[in-house]
């Protein structure tokens, strides 16, 4: 039955032929600017764009915005040959086709010398000869097609993981030459050795082998030992030392082995063990860095970028940290404001959710204080600025954060764990073994070495080193695809422990935005629903999302911050539509028309499509439940009890929150905190793993572990069980690296390993984990 | 005896090849948009 409605429902509705979004009926354009945009592409000649693409409707549709342009000219650089260069995020870029268009579109710009589109990174980069100021020209052309761009710099984090993943990359090739070589040369000399190979024929493959391997670890395992090197000067250890020790122990005796004319030299495990551990490092950061770059771009796209009304009248986009104190802002219809201040001029309502938590929208006007991050609802508002930096309510959040983080980073990963207890054992039974031999076994010095030297090969944790984080990349990765980025390299693990789980209400539980409540009588709404369509007002949209399709009334006209008229009908506030009426619970519309009573759309909130799926999902995997809210304690009442959630708090301030996580943690609870507001990031930074929706304050998605995209709630179930299950895998690897240990030192003790029975021991080692971590991508992702 | 030379030295130049070969596609940042590649094949103009 539903089916049927929606599809009815898709018929009356006209799409766009631009940007797929409804159109009025009758129309082939939503409005002017995809109008235009439609125009201009088949001007050039790319109506082939139209045929190719594949629109994405979670993505934002390609539909050009009108509004203040960003300050481009501060982020144009210099390039040493004159020309200038400007990088820029792009938002909209929906597939192929986009790329392809976007390109053909300025390739014939006739200064261009380069614009080309990272569909991995999703960035712009412009090169041209010319003026900074071409740079609102050559945007302004790609804006017009509906894209937004917005000036991307590098933060100095990405840049560095980038520096690292190439470093690792160019240490892995070298590794991978290295490896493949000794290999070969290795094998003939094991051949060699069965069919009487002459002692000089063998050590110049010895010493051929050597000038492969020595230059290739010395280059290669530099992330190893730098890293080893910074843990033992902190005085703790990590995976990296038994690592570096081991491979330079074997490297050093295989070189002497060389010098001397020794039969045996472990060359190739030594730069074999190398490659792995770097294959296994190198998908770790890749996979992470994806995740943590995605995160990123969401916060560039958001924009803090605020409108700032020049002296002159112009208008400017700056980002947040360029606002001073003293300079006027402008908040428009729907937009957050930038920057804590004063009203100057105009009168509007807030949503300050994001802020308090609270629901109910607050009335501002001239002379009020607003606070950063509030949203506008019903007019254009100045805003002269009053605090920037320190003092704002940012700023204290801000301080409650940096505090608690520094408790979070005393977190240790487990493969840290298993090394600090693993390494020295493993160092002392190899010293143990050689002085066995030499002491009890009355064997030569050199001979001892060998077989102290085997064990150390056999032992070293490469098995180990890979069995972690290959399962991180995995489920990094499974996760990524599912709109799920994880920011912090432990989040994982710490995920896995989680036993409690406290939601935020306003924009957590619930949906950003509010909805119709109750069943209205539907004439009354269809006619109030072709007003609103008229206004750009939130409540406006909701009304008309509940009453499609809507055809627009002819005539309508919109009061800024009062209501809409068409004739005698009225639509908007009880003072406009000249309603006697008190407060109401809520945020509401009335509409009044001749020959009816007035009639009253209230507004509420509503819980997220799959919030209860979510919460009875998480039960079932034996989580205790609670809400913390900053919002009145009826509505979080409601909530609570439509969710069945025992555990709830109201009127909570960010610092009662923290308060309220604290004690649970101290009772020994392990607590992942899920919200979206400002007042929730000093919250996220106190629990032990922490979660935010896309649509938080940029804030709380700094701040979170983990940050999950779309309307759903499902992911934090979804989350939480692959982490489980990640850790489950972790284990079973690393039980298994350790019991092939187990079953191999003995026999090396003993002096039976050669190096091609270490090679093989090693390899298949590594093998099995890596193919028990790929047990996890087969899993279900239903749990 | 001599051909173990050759053939030792031989190996080594064409792994040597195709290391440096790797090196300068990674320098000149081939791998640094490994999605948009795989689009671009269908709309070459």
């Amino acid at each position: 039955m539903t089916a049927e409605v929606v599809r009815a429902d898709t018929l009356a509705q006209a799409t766009c032929v631009h940007c797929g979004e409804p159109a009025p009926a009758g129309h082939r354009f939503c409005c002017p600017g995809c109008a235009a945009a439609y125009e201009v592409i088949q001007g050039l000649g790319l109506g082939r764009y139209y045929r190719e693409r594949v629109l994405d409707p979670a993505m934002r549709a390609p539909k050009p915005e009108p509004g203040a342009r960003a300050d481009l000219e501060r982020h144009v650089a210099a390039l040493d040959d004159g020309a200038r260069e400007l990088v820029l995020a792009i938002d909209g870029l929906q597939c192929g086709a986009c790329v392809w268009l976007i390109e053909s579109v300025l390739a014939r710009e006739p200064e261009l010398l380069h614009g080309r589109v990272n569909m991995t990174t999703r960035r712009l980069r412009l090169v041209w000869r010319g003026q900074a100021e071409r740079a609102a020209q050559l945007v302004g052309r790609i804006e017009a097609l509906g894209y937004r761009l917005v000036p991307f710099e590098t933060s100095a984090l990405a840049a560095a993981r980038e520096a690292v993943t190439r470093r690792l990359l160019r240490a892995l090739a070298v590794a991978g030459f290295a490896a493949g070589n000794v290999m070969l040369i290795a094998l003939g000399t094991w051949v060699g050795a069965r069919q009487g190979m002459g002692a000089a024929t063998r050590d110049l493959l010895h010493w051929l082998s050597a000038l492969i391997a020595v230059p290739a670890i010395a280059y290669a395992g530099r992330p190893f030992f730098g890293s080893a090197l910074f843990a033992l000067r902190q005085r703790r250890t990590n995976m990296d030392v038994p690592i570096s020790v081991g491979v330079l122990l074997v490297t050093g005796l295989s070189l002497w082995q060389t010098a001397t004319g020794g039969a045996q030299t472990y060359f190739e495990s030594a730069v074999m063990l190398l490659f792995f551990l770097l294959a296994g490092r190198l998908l770790d950061t890749q996979a992470r860095g994806r995740a943590h770059a995605a995160a990123e771009e969401l916060l560039t796209l958001r924009g803090g970028d605020v409108v700032v009304l020049g002296a002159d009248g112009t208008l400017v986009r700056r980002p947040q940290s360029a606002i001073a104190v003293g300079d006027r802002i402008l908040a428009g219809l729907g937009e957050r404001i930038g920057a804590d201040g004063v009203v100057e001029a105009g009168e509007s309502s807030l949503d300050t959710s994001l802020v308090t938590g609270e629901s109910r929208p607050v009335a501002v006007g001239a002379g009020s204080a607003v606070f950063a991050g509030t949203l506008n609802l019903d007019a254009p508002l100045t805003i002269r600025v009053t605090a920037a930096g320190n003092g704002t309510l940012l700023a204290e959040c801000v301080r409650l954060i940096e505090a608690a983080e520094a408790r979070r980073s005393r977190f240790i990963v487990l493969a840290d764990r298993v090394a600090r207890r693993y390494a020295p054992l493993v160092h002392l039974l190899a010293l143990g073994t050689f002085l066995y031999w030499v002491i009890v076994g009355g064997a030569p010095i050199a001979d001892a070495l060998l077989v102290g030297c085997a064990v150390l090969i056999i032992t070293c944790p490469c098995a180990l080193a890979l069995a972690v984080p290959l399962v991180q990349v995995i489920a990094t990765g499974r996760l990524f695809t599912g709109g799920i980025l994880l920011k912090s390299p432990t989040a994982l693990e710490r995920l896995a422990e989680v036993d409690t789980v406290v939601f935020d209400k306003t924009g957590t539980l619930t949906e950003p935005e509010l909805r119709l409540a109750g069943r209205p009588d539907r004439d009354a709404l269809r006619e109030a629903a072709a007003l609103a369509a008229a206004s750009r007002h939130p409540l406006a949209r909701v009304l008309c999302a509940a009453a499609p399709p809507v055809v627009p009334a002819a005539g309508a006209e919109e009061m800024p911050g009062a209501g809409i008229a068409c004739g005698a009908a009225r639509l908007g506030s009880a003072r406009f539509c000249g309603v006697d009426a008190g407060a109401g619970e809520g945020p509401e519309l009335w509409f009044v028309r001749p020959a009816h009573p007035p009639v009253r759309f209230g507004f509420i909130e509503h819980l997220r499509d799959d919030a209860e799926a979510t919460v009875a999902r998480l039960r079932k995997l034996g989580l205790r439940l609670a809400l913390l809210s900053g919002d009145r304690p009826e509505s979080v009442s409601r909530i609570a009890a439509a969710l069945g959630i025992e555990t709830w708090q109201a009127g909570l301030r960010p610092r009662d929150k923290v308060a309220a996580l604290e004690a649970m943690q101290t009772r020994g609870a392990r607590v992942l905190m899920v919200g979206d507001g400002l007042n929730d990031g000093p919250a996220l930074a106190v629990a032990s793993v922490s979660a935010s929706p896309s649509t938080a304050a940029d804030l709380s998605q700094t701040v979170a572990d983990f940050v999950y995209q779309g309307r759903a709630l499902a992911p934090v179930a979804v989350a939480i069980s692959t982490a489980r299950r990640a850790r489950a895998v972790t284990r079973q690897n690393l039980a298994l690296a350790l019991g092939y240990n187990g079953l191999m030192v003995p026999l090396a003790m003993l002096g039976f390993v050669t190096p091609w029975l270490a090679a093989a021991a090693m390899s298949v080692s590594s093998a099995v984990v890596m193919l028990n971590s790929t047990r996890l991508r087969l899993a279900r992702a239903a749990a | 005896m001599i051909i173990l030379f050759g053939l030792l030295a031989l190996s080594l130049c064409l792994g040597g090849i195709g290391l440096a070969a790797f090196l300068w596609s990674l320098r000149d940042g081939q791998y640094s948009d490994l999605d948009g590649a795989a689009h671009r094949v269908l709309f070459d103009d």
